[in-house]
């Protein structure tokens, strides 16, 4: 039971590192895409795609905090205490990225988009960076479980720093990735240039990137390189490495709709990879069965989750195929223009 | 360490599994709490009232194929999407809190009442995936299909209350678990989320739900109304809203007299504290305004009505009433607070009832809106007021808790985070629920500035 309870909060890392990183992505891409008339059109397709999904996509947040407290009541309580800082200013983060978002959607002059469009996207970089830190910090082990206090330490060694980082890249590169697909089913064939030769550039960093951070966890959260470089743990690695590899390939040879799979595969591989190399370990030096809630709660769990699911995966599916199929998406749009005066009942 | 006095608490206590130390009084993260609280609020009630009101004018547009209702659908639809963003991130804030701020009694008992948030979960997934299908489906999906996915999103707005509300219930009469040796045992998560308080909770929150949203939204056509813009559109939009508010608020006094005497029942002490009743009385009066002393536990001024509390909490004027000298002053909650807020809401709470009851009057009786322009003037108030009867009931209910999060069984300083620096985020908090508030008014605004006509212009 605890480990079906364990299953599932990974798969909901997974769903969010996938779905919530590709939106936090397309903020990245938001924030760099240049100025009011030269990223009106980068913006535009950001909006269109995100619109109708972000919600759903946020809400796997939600799920991995709710199955944490539940079946691992103590080790969320001592991951929490620990990362206060990093924890709050996400939790900022979150109000400001999705009421900013929401709300530049009715903007009604270039000025307003800009702002909103600007907390949007800063809120989006920084708020993967401060998760990332706290998976980072856990990694490394820096939860006391035994007596945890508040440690500011324990989200800026090399290790939580390194995941923050990697945390921002891989979501940019999922984004552009996503974009390029999306701009292809909306017919813009300069967008989908774009965003091939953004994922091709991102790709190859986040790529390099993850090598890197292969050795700081070398050096610095050595049980965990031991375990991703042994057994199930490099098999996990491995795949990840193929999928992305494969999904260069992919791009270069513009076929976006199956990058999408692949892409998502190789982040999912890596979420993966790290539960295959902490395994039997909840958190280092707490083991499953020493983390888990009694078996009645997680059976409760278990089951209202299973029935839960019944419904959710149906109406997933519905709305992604809704979505995929463009019955949904807004008319593509350049966010500059519309604020043009053409536009003729707008004041 | 504990003074239990003569009449030690009957179930044995717990200090929590993470053991540290306890912060006395812990003020500033309850402040964080009660504002974070402050701001959801008020968007659950949307969450749970605004679909019903959303596919009834949908429905009266299916039926009659007149554009304005479809306009003001629409319109409607957008707005709840909005309001749904904003409870997307609010609501998540609330979960990082019970982390952030409560460690410890998330790790005590998140083992007993988890299981409902994981319920409530999944209703707030299927409700975002619902609400994006319907809003953005308008002219895009077949008229039955659409209809039909707007169906979901009531249901799950339901049901999730229900579990939030269900944890809240516990709180107050936990039950579910066993206690040994100062540990949770043996959890029972479905016992503790159908516990004593559930129902009367859920009911009198759904209820307020419907009376927030239903005035704040006929407020805003009331607005209009006064403004000289009484075309379908803006009349529609009144008398929907008017009338789900009308018959909720006075449905919620008798709800709300059933609540009290549940309240008597299985949290004595909190209902002292809401009536302001120092020791223990038989044939109580019901005092109104007053001021609490609690260093020699006596109630100064104040209008008293004799019999009256006894008759409401116990429908028998001759009845005992528990007092608060019965517990040490350490388990007494602020009484001033508690008192007040409680009489902000029951007064509020009246006005709204006769103002719904008037209007269903006149609609009933003369088949027509009051003309009165202090009927629309009233209306206009009903919603800032409903809003400060929520908050003030929340209030009443959860001050009253005190000094306990889990009722009698583990107090609030044991739970509360050893973290300093609490002020700094508190003061962050404040001034971004202030821009939050600020945006969210200004979104409002530019949506009704909007020519409803644009609903129905094929974009």
């Amino acid at each position: 039971m605890a480990e079906i309870c364990l299953a599932l909060i990974f798969v909901g890392l997974t769903m969010y590192a996938v779905l919530g990183g590709a939106d936090f992505g397309a903020g990245f891409w938001d924030l760099t895409a240049g100025g009011a008339e030269r990223g009106g059109r980068v913006r535009g397709l950001i909006q269109r795609s995100m619109s109708p999904v972000w919600e759903a996509n946020h809400v796997w947040l939600i799920f991995v905090l709710v199955v944490s407290w539940t079946a691992f009541p103590v080790a969320f309580g001592a991951v929490f205490t620990t990362f206060l800082v990093p924890l709050f200013l996400a939790a900022l983060g979150i109000i400001m990225r999705g009421t900013a978002f929401a709300l530049r959607g009715h903007a009604a002059t270039i000025n307003e988009a800009r702002v909103l469009g600007a907390v949007f996207a800063l809120s989006s970089v920084v708020l993967p960076f401060f998760l990332g830190t706290v998976l980072g910090g856990i990694a490394a082990g820096e939860v006391d479980v035994a007596d945890p206090s508040p440690s500011n330490a324990a989200w800026t060694g090399p290790v939580a720093i390194t995941a923050g980082v990697l945390a921002v890249l891989t979501g940019a590169y999922l984004s552009a990735v996503f974009l390029a697909g999306d701009a292809r089913r909306a017919e813009q064939p300069d967008l989908e240039r774009a965003f091939r030769a953004r994922a091709l550039g991102i790709g190859v960093v986040t790529g390099a990137g993850s090598i890197a951070a292969l050795f700081v966890l070398r050096s610095d959260a050595r049980p965990l390189f031991d375990g991703l470089t042994s057994g199930a743990g490099l098999a996990a690695v491995l795949a990840s490495v193929a999928a992305g590899a494969a999904t260069l390939a992919l791009i270069w040879t513009w076929r976006f709709e199956l990058a999408r799979w692949t892409a998502a595969a190789a982040v999912a591989a890596v979420v993966l990879g790290w539960w295959l190399a902490t395994r039997p370990d909840v958190l280092p030096g707490l083991t499953l069965d020493e983390a888990a809630a009694p078996d009645a709660t997680l059976t409760a769990l278990v089951v209202s989750v299973a029935f839960g699911l019944l419904l959710l995966i149906p109406a997933l599916l519905y709305l992604y195929r809704l979505v995929l199929s463009d019955t949904l998406t807004q008319s593509y749009e350049p966010l500059d223009q519309r604020f043009r005066p053409t536009d003729g009942d707008q004041p | 360490m504990l003074d239990l006095g003569v009449l030690a608490a009957a179930a044995e206590q717990v200090t929590g599994v993470l053991g540290d130390q306890p912060a006395p009084d812990a003020l500033e993260a309850r402040r964080m709490q009660a504002l974070s609280l402050t701001v959801h609020i008020p968007i659950v009630c949307f969450g749970i009232a605004f679909p019903a009101m959303i596919l009834f004018v949908h429905g009266l547009y299916l039926r009659t194929g007149e554009p304005h209702f479809k306009a003001l659908a629409k319109r409607w639809s957008k707005v709840a999407l909005t309001l749904f963003a904003v409870g997307v991130v609010t609501g998540t804030i609330l979960s990082f809190e019970f982390g952030l701020l409560w460690p410890d009694f998330s790790a005590t008992f998140g083992e007993v009442y988890g299981v409902a948030f994981g319920l409530e979960g999944v209703a707030f997934f299927l409700e975002a995936i619902f609400i994006a299908i319907y809003v953005y489906g308008w002219d895009r999906l077949p008229r039955r299909t659409h209809f039909l996915t707007g169906i979901p999103i009531v249901i799950t707005g339901f049901f999730g209350s229900f579990c939030v509300i269900a944890v809240n219930g516990w709180m107050n009469d936990p039950t579910g678990f066993g206690v040994r040796n100062g540990e949770v045992v043996d959890p029972q998560p479905f016992t503790a989320l159908l516990n004593g308080n559930m129902w009367h909770e859920l009911i009198h929150m759904y209820l307020a739900g419907y009376v927030v949203a239903g005035f704040i939204v006929a407020g805003v056509y009331a607005a209009a109304h006064l403004r000289g813009k009484r075309d379908a559109y803006h009349r529609t939009g009144l008398v929907v809203a008017l009338s789900f508010a009308a018959l909720a608020a006075p449905a919620q006094v008798i709800v709300g007299d059933w609540a009290g005497r549940e309240v008597t029942k299985r949290q004595p002490i909190k209902l002292a504290a809401i009536e302001g009743l120092p020791t223990t009385t038989e044939g109580a009066p019901f005092t109104i305004g007053g001021w609490y002393d609690a260093d020699d536990n006596t109630m100064n001024g104040g209008i008293e009505i004799p019999k009256l509390l006894s008759l409401l909490a116990d429908h028998d004027p001759d009845a005992t009433i528990q007092g608060l000298d019965t517990v040490p002053p350490d388990d007494r909650p602020p009484v001033n607070i508690v008192h007040y807020a409680f009489q902000i809401m029951v007064g509020i709470g009246t006005l709204l009832a006769m103002l719904g009851a008037l209007f269903v009057l006149t609609l009933w009786r003369h088949k027509r809106l009051p003309r009165s322009k202090w009927f629309y003037r009233g209306v206009v108030a009903s919603g800032p007021l409903a809003l400060v009867a929520l908050v003030a009931g929340w209030i009443t209910t959860e001050v009253g808790r005190q000094p306990w999060i889990v009722y009698e069984v583990m107090r609030v300083e044991d739970s509360v985070t050893s973290s300093d620096g609490l002020e700094l985020g508190f003061a962050v908090l404040v001034a971004v629920y202030l821009l939050l508030a600020v945006a969210v008014a200004w979104l409002l605004r530019r949506l009704s500035a909007e020519a409803p006509e644009r609903e129905v212009v094929h974009r």
